[in-house]
């Protein structure tokens, strides 16, 4: 079954495009210009004449800002760092029956030997094609589903090892990051081919969430370290980890094999071959870990450690050969989360795993704080909600809905969804 | 060669300047909540963002004067608090940390968004709203100091008022703590339940808590924009971890540890990037370009977290018995 | 065992403290607690359900039964650490269900817990002076300026250093609580408590984990608890710790109360036989090892 989707994920890789940049000089309406000297402009026409209040928003290296183009349609903005931003143009603001016209509304910058970089974009007649709020709806619900279900592998991760460890293990964001890297570097910088990659990637983070386990958190556990300290561990650990990463691979986003490839028309929906494959894979992984934690021996025990360690340790189980497991499967999870949140976002950047961890958390506690299935029924939720709200609200503020979601279910119903209450006393 | 001068007076610039003081309050005010009364705040971030952008947009878009753009981001702190803590303070310890850190992310994000550009200044933030402030300065204009510690006169006046609300505040703090109502804090900090058998509303002077820490956050908010501009990605979930770093140094339950945890922290920070910097200029460390030196800096932080909850719990002045950490 | 610990001076026994019948839920002369209908389920497990019962004001009341019978879970719900499904109760004549635990406190009900929660990181002293009411200083406003709660703090510290010399604890008094031993939280605990000056003092096991020496110096406790006119209401797991110096013994098993009567009685009474003296009763305190065996093996079984 994983053979046959990695296989049409592999399939939908090689038909892939890119997009290209082109340049050309500009003065501009200025953001930022006083503070960093780095500066990305750009000229925003169409048809010759200068098109003004289109916004453009720049981002990357953990540095966001946005502008406006003035009545010339010059823009200019100033960041902080040499590195590669992503700089898009805001379709809503241009005028009717402007589109942009090929390489798409949002574009990898990356300055070249000068302090200042032109962005341009080709702007073409066209009309935007309005979809029916059905069809958006139906749109949005499917890509919903899909955020979720990779949400959910890292979210199963993570719940997993809160539940036999009681760790809330902020790190968790840096293990995302780590399969999405791993796949990046060996089949864009290695050149192997992308299903192997992958599968190397994933094998890779399991070791990372066995090494993690072995060489930090059971020296740790074996010297009493409080839970609370234990998170405040992986919260630096999670922050080191990160800025490793960005040494490794500097503040910019680079793309997976694939990432790039056109959307495909199922009646009403919207969706590219690759979407297909990572809901599939997370579909195939998902069942493939109930089976794990339902049927087979060790997944019963990783249950029971969850339930009671002392009762299961005098049950015969070997808790820490559990606890080893599920490092195991979590850094494994995470790592496969992570190479298909590459493939979402789209693009692998140093901190794509942060940028999803609150997300991941919430769907953790939304289900109830330990339990595995409470923490796929929380993910799907998440990704669901944070896809449609995008229907109602501007989509910089999508995952702030998702959010105020888990705030109002912690009001409503403390235990998460699928939690027990607890007893006191 | 290295301008061995130039790295020691950066550094001991930081001693004193604005953003050291702002970080030591907030870090106080984190040390009341985690510290003493045992809860996991990491919205610290948030509260800092609201004191900032209150006292900003009542500024700027209302015209308030300083000291009601003050009491509008105080405000605005209470009522953050007050949300964040009734769905949660009745929960274990954990929920706290995830709603607050989710919390401040939310306001950040409403600060970052377009649809309130025209209050906000959206990604690009907001100036311009020093004025009042610097109105209010007795000290004439000029340059004065010695040293490295050559200010004109809005920067010593800045810095006098940023010590000096630090210093009231460690006053304010010392004195809650050695009265029964700190007693009370710190009770709960050991165990909840045992407090509420013996008639104390825990709820309730949870909530003080929270309220009295976010309070010292926003007002720490306030000061760390004045010596520069209001820019939404200032305030991300790494702010509330450099403040715990900050706090964790100097010793949780300690009312001068923030203040030195955060002088330490950022002349140690400013001497080790001025280093590196001026090491990689020199070609020492040929490895590295300059803009992974700037990240190197991160990585120590996380480093020193990790080693100081392991190995010195208490940190540098926390005392011995009085471990910091909830259990 | 410790089982044949006594009391250093030969208790004064309260007697005829019932209406009619020593039975299940009888009437009491003068009662101070007094509860109805209550009940609360765990997961479709009924862990207390007590029809009737009440507390007999100025006596040792005993609430005994073999462990899972539902004895703190009814300490918890009375004392409002956990909110019943059904049921109410009256304190002094005054309905509490439904208050927190808090205000439960206030009005002169302090219990203690089963592991003892003495504050580790705050001084003896400190955690004597929590257990003080009605303190100004406790008020955050107040607080900031000592002339409002000084006077107050000091009357308090006079009477805590009074109640620590009786209990033996006064040389430890600038000690940090988690550096006693054991017996000596739990003596903390209790003398804590008293500084609340309660009517009613529940106590939750407070011979658990004790070693015999001590818990012979608790019991006398105990004892004056009643003497200074306080009711004393306690959980304890063995029927013979009890026998000394309780006045008066409710037996609880599955949730229910079996029987109730004079210590000597009860044990005479076949369905106090029944529900707990002809099981085992002299095993070790903590977990039932019963139940604990039934879930290992459940275990072993999913595991298989």
């Amino acid at each position: 079954m994983l053979v046959i989707f990695l296989g049409l994920l592999f399939a939908a890789l090689t038909m892939s495009t890119f997009a290209t940049v082109s340049a050309g000089p500009a003065h501009a309406d200025e953001v930022g210009t006083d503070e960093y000297e780095f500066v990305l402009t750009g000229n925003v026409q169409f048809d010759q004449k200068p098109l003004d209040n289109v916004l453009i928003t720049v981002e990357g290296g953990g540095y966001e800002a946005s502008v406006e183009t003035d009545a010339e349609g010059k823009w200019k903005v100033g960041v902080p760092e040499k590195a590669t931003y992503t700089v898009s143009l805001d379709e809503e603001t241009l005028p009717k029956g402007v589109v942009v016209a090929k390489g798409g509304n949002v574009i990898e910058a990356e300055f070249a030997l000068t302090k200042v970089k032109s962005v341009n974009f080709f702007l073409g007649e066209g009309t935007r094609t309005t979809v029916s709020f059905f069809d958006q709806f139906v749109n949005r619900f499917v890509n919903g589903l899909n955020f979720g279900l990779l949400l959910a592998l890292a979210a199963i991760g993570l719940s997993l090892i809160f539940g036999t460890t009681g760790l809330s293990n902020f790190a968790h964001a840096e293990m995302i990051t780590f399969g999405a890297l791993m796949a990046l570097l060996f089949s864009v910088t290695l050149g192997v081919p992308i299903w192997l990659a992958i599968i190397i990637a994933v094998v890779l983070s399991a070791g990372l969430g066995w090494s993690l386990d072995a060489v930090i958190w059971k020296p740790l556990r074996r010297k009493g370290v409080g839970l609370i300290p234990l998170m405040i561990v992986s919260i630096g650990l999670s922050l080191a980890l990160r800025y490793v990463f960005q040494i490794f691979v500097g503040g910019g986003t680079s793309q997976l094999p694939g990432s790039g490839l056109a959307d495909m028309k199922l009646g009403p929906i919207r969706l590219s071959m690759i979407d297909l494959a990572s809901m599939g894979i997370s579909i195939v992984v998902l069942l493939a870990v109930s089976y794990f934690l339902l049927r087979t021996r060790i997944g019963k025990a990783t249950r029971a450690v969850s339930d009671n360690p002392s009762l299961a340790s005098a049950s015969g189980i070997d808790v820490d050969g559990v606890i080893r497991i599920v490092w195991v499967v979590g850094g494994a999870l995470a790592g496969l989360s992570g190479i298909l949140w590459a493939y979402f976002r789209p693009g692998v950047s140093w901190d794509m795993g942060f940028q999803i961890l609150l997300l991941v958390f919430a769907a953790v506690t939304l289900g109830g704080l330990g339990t595995a299935f409470g923490a796929l029924i929380g993910s799907i939720i998440v990704g669901l909600f944070v896809e449609l709200s995008t229907l109602w609200l501007p989509s910089d503020l999508k995952y702030v809905g998702a959010l105020v979601v888990l705030i109002l279910v912690l009001l409503l119903r403390p235990q998460g969804i699928l939690g027990r209450k607890e007893r006191i006393g | 060669m290295i301008d061995w001068g130039a790295i020691f007076s950066n550094a001991a610039v930081e001693l004193i300047s604005p953003t050291t003081a702002a970080y030591a309050l907030a870090a106080l005010g984190l040390a009341i909540h985690f510290g003493y009364t045992g809860l996991l705040n990491f919205g610290q971030a948030g509260f800092m963002a609201l004191g900032a952008y209150g006292f900003a947009i009542s500024t700027l878009s209302f015209g308030f004067p300083v000291w009601g753009a003050v009491l509008v981001g105080i405000g605005a702190s209470v009522i953050f608090a007050l949300i964040l803590g009734i769905p949660t303070l009745r929960l274990r310890a954990d929920y706290l940390a995830i709603v607050t850190i989710a919390a401040a992310e939310i306001v950040r994000l409403l600060f970052t968004t377009n649809t309130f550009q025209s209050f906000t200044g959206s990604a690009n933030g907001l100036s311009g709203y020093k004025g009042g402030f610097a109105g209010l300065n007795p000290i004439p204009e000029g340059r004065y100091g010695f040293g490295p510690f050559e200010y004109n006169e809005y920067d010593w006046w800045l810095r006098i008022v940023a010590w000096s609300i630090v210093a009231l505040a460690c006053l304010f703090t010392w004195q809650i703590m050695r009265s029964p109502w700190g007693r009370v804090i710190k009770g709960i900090r050991e165990d909840e339940d045992a407090v509420r058998a013996l008639g104390k509303n825990v709820y309730s002077y949870k909530m003080q808590s929270l309220i009295l820490g976010g309070a010292f956050g926003t007002i720490a908010g306030m000061i760390f924009v004045l010596p520069r501009a209001v820019v939404p990605s200032n305030y991300q979930t790494s702010l509330t971890f450099f403040i715990y770093a900050i706090l964790l140094l100097g010793g949780a339950s300690t009312i001068l540890g923030p203040v030195i945890g955060s002088m330490v922290f950022w002349v140690l920070l400013s001497f080790f990037s001025g280093f590196i910097a001026r090491a990689v200029e020199a070609g020492w460390i040929p490895f590295i370009t300059s803009i992974q030196a700037g990240q190197l800096r991160f990585i120590l932080v996380g480093v020193a977290i990790m080693l100081i909850v392991i190995f010195r719990p208490q940190g540098i002045f926390g005392n011995k018995k009085e471990l910091a950490f909830v259990k | 065992m410790s089982n044949n610990t006594v009391p250093s001076n030969k208790p004064v026994k309260s007697t005829d403290l019932h209406i009619g019948e020593a039975a299940p839920g009888c009437k009491k002369r003068d009662p101070i607690l007094v509860a109805d209908g209550v009940s609360r389920t765990f997961g479709g497990l009924k862990a207390v359900d007590v029809d009737h019962v009440e507390i007999p004001r100025g006596a040792i009341t005993a609430l005994i039964g073999p462990n899972g019978a539902g004895k703190t879970t009814l300490f918890n719900l009375l004392t409002g650490f956990d909110k019943p499904d059904t049921g109410s109760w009256t304190f002094e004549g005054r309905p509490l269900s439904g208050m927190p635990a808090f205000k439960v406190a206030r009005m002169g009900q302090v219990r203690t817990f089963q592991l003892t929660k003495a504050l580790g990181l705050l001084t003896v002293m400190d955690n004597m002076l929590l257990g003080a009411k009605g303190q100004a200083g406790e008020n955050l406003f107040r607080a900031v300026f000592p002339f409002f709660w000084s006077k107050q703090e000091e009357a308090n510290r006079v009477r805590a250093l009074d109640i620590l010399e009786r209990f033996k604890l006064d040389s430890k008094k600038d000690d940090y609580a988690a550096s006693l031993s054991g017996g000596q939280r739990k003596l903390l605990e209790m003398a804590r408590a008293l500084m609340s000056e309660p009517s009613l003092v529940m106590l939750d096991e407070p011979m658990a984990g004790v070693n015999p020496a001590l818990t012979q110096s608790l019991l006398d406790h105990i004892l004056n608890l009643k003497a200074e006119g306080m009711t004393v209401l306690f959980v304890e797991h063995d029927m013979h710790m009890v026998r000394h110096i309780a006045d008066w013994v409710i037996v609880m098993a599955e949730g229910r109360v079996v029987a109730e009567g004079d210590p000597h009685e009860v044990m005479r009474n076949p369905a106090v036989i029944d529900a707990y003296l002809g099981q085992h009763h002299d095993e070790d305190l903590g977990e039932d090892p019963a139940a604990e065996e039934e879930r290992v093996e459940a275990i072993k079984e999913l595991l298989d």
